[in-house]
């Protein structure tokens, strides 16, 4: 991108404190109020303003009603098949996890561009997602030590391991077991990030493309410009997929630690 | 790459409202809000289920109900058959006895009729042989003369007569 100096596809990601907040801090370390807290705040607001829509309690659901009772019936059912009845008292932090990074998501994709505002995706940013995977990691080790003590160390220990492949089998699974945090907050953040690294690269090549003349405009611009619109409608299925993965994954990590295989 | 490149200057504010806004989620969304509507859609299940087994129930009921009433109809229409029959067969053996008095009667009747017949047939014919008789002795006494006894008479038109 050499050529197009002014248009840098990873500006989006930067943060910016806002309200001239830099210097707010607590106990020494820095928490300036920024353009990604401020999606934070859009996130939880709107996800409640939804979620108090639907709390009208009728027994004949009204169509807001049944847009939120399909979410948590549908988080309900992922846990229930996946963790099975032990897995409903999670529907709680599966559905808040679920619907904070599915809105936080498809709020990152809106077009409002175009009014001059900035959105911003958080979960562009692996700080984010890494926290909200160490808080799922977190439960899921809490959960398996307080319900099976040391035994939960048998997790790394498939049924039917030979009693020599142990020393070997042992150590591979709980690799593969400290690694899920990682993949976790990383699938998230790389997704993210990547989709809307492509959508700012082609954005810049509209833009430089018809900057440098008509006819290159409509031989680059016009094509990018269709590609995008394609990876846009790409980039909400993967927006609402991602989360989906999230919440999966949690969902099956606690199956672990609820069951241990 | 920003989210590397200030990672060092931001990480605590981004966790610090990550924390606080996924904090008012969990808590006050996930915690206070989902349940109920989870509860909602629990009673609405369980009152659809509850309707539903109702239905099947009143719906056997009323499937035992028209059994019942068939068996009963059926039961009716026998006995109602059976004295059907009965009335016919004491009509039919009414009509019987009555034909058979009726054809006693007649046949006494006719018995009767028949002996006064012949009676009066057998008084006439006595009658006929005691006229021809005499008429028989007076042609004789005027013919010739002779005389000719009753009796003689009364044999000689017996034999005529009955040929």
């Amino acid at each position: 991108m050499a050529e197009s100096g002014k248009i840098d596809p990873m500006h989006q990601f930067a943060i910016e404190p806002l309200f001239g907040t830099d210097e707010l801090s607590l106990g020494g370390y820095n928490i300036a109020f920024t353009n990604s807290a401020l999606w934070m705040v859009i996130t939880a607001v709107l996800l409640w303003v939804f979620v108090a829509g639907g709390m009208k309690r009728q027994l004949v659901p009204t169509r807001w009603q049944m847009a939120v009772e399909y979410f948590t019936g549908f988080i309900n059912k992922l846990l229930l098949e996946n963790a099975g009845e032990a897995g409903k008292k999670y529907v709680p932090y599966v559905f808040s996890l679920f619907m904070f990074i599915l809105l936080a998501n498809l709020l990152g994709l809106l077009p409002i561009g175009l009014f001059g505002l900035h959105p911003f995706t958080f979960t562009s940013h692996f700080t984010v997602t890494g926290v909200l995977a160490i808080i799922s990691f977190s439960i899921v080790l809490l959960v398996g030590f307080f319900k099976h003590g040391l035994h939960f160390f048998s997790l790394f220990v498939p049924h039917g391991t030979p009693l020599p492949m142990i020393p070997v089998i042992f150590p591979i699974e709980l690799v593969s077991f400290m690694v899920r945090p990682f993949s976790l907050g990383l699938r998230l953040f790389v997704a993210m990030t990547a989709g809307h690294v492509l959508l700012k690269v082609l954005a810049g090549f509209v833009i430089n493309s018809t900057n440098a003349g008509l006819g290159y405009g409509a031989m680059v611009g016009i094509p990018s410009f269709v590609l995008m619109i394609g990876i846009s409608a790409l980039e909400m299925l993967v927006a609402v997929i991602q989360a989906y993965v999230f919440a999966l994954l949690t969902s099956l990590y606690i199956n672990d630690a609820e069951h241990l295989h | 790459m920003p989210q590397i490149a200030q990672l060092a200057a931001t990480y605590s504010s981004q966790i610090f409202w990550l924390l606080l806004t996924f904090g008012f989620v969990f808590f006050v969304i996930g915690l206070g809000m989902v349940p109920k509507i989870q509860s909602t859609v629990d009673a609405r299940d369980s009152k659809i289920a509850e309707d539903l087994a109702r239905a099947k129930a009143a719906f056997a009921r009323a499937d035992e109900l028209e059994e019942e009433h068939r068996t009963r109809e059926n039961e009716a229409r026998a006995a109602a058959q059976g004295v059907v029959a009965e009335a016919k067969a004491k009509a039919v053996k009414d009509t019987e006895k009555q034909v058979a008095t009726a054809d006693k009667k007649i046949a006494g009747k006719i018995a009767e009729a028949e002996e006064a017949v012949r009676a009066a047939s057998a008084a006439a014919l006595t009658e006929i042989e005691g006229v021809a008789a005499e008429a028989a002795q007076d042609m004789v006494a005027k013919i010739s003369g002779g005389k000719v006894t009753a009796a003689a008479a009364k044999k000689a038109v017996k034999a005529a007569l009955n040929g």
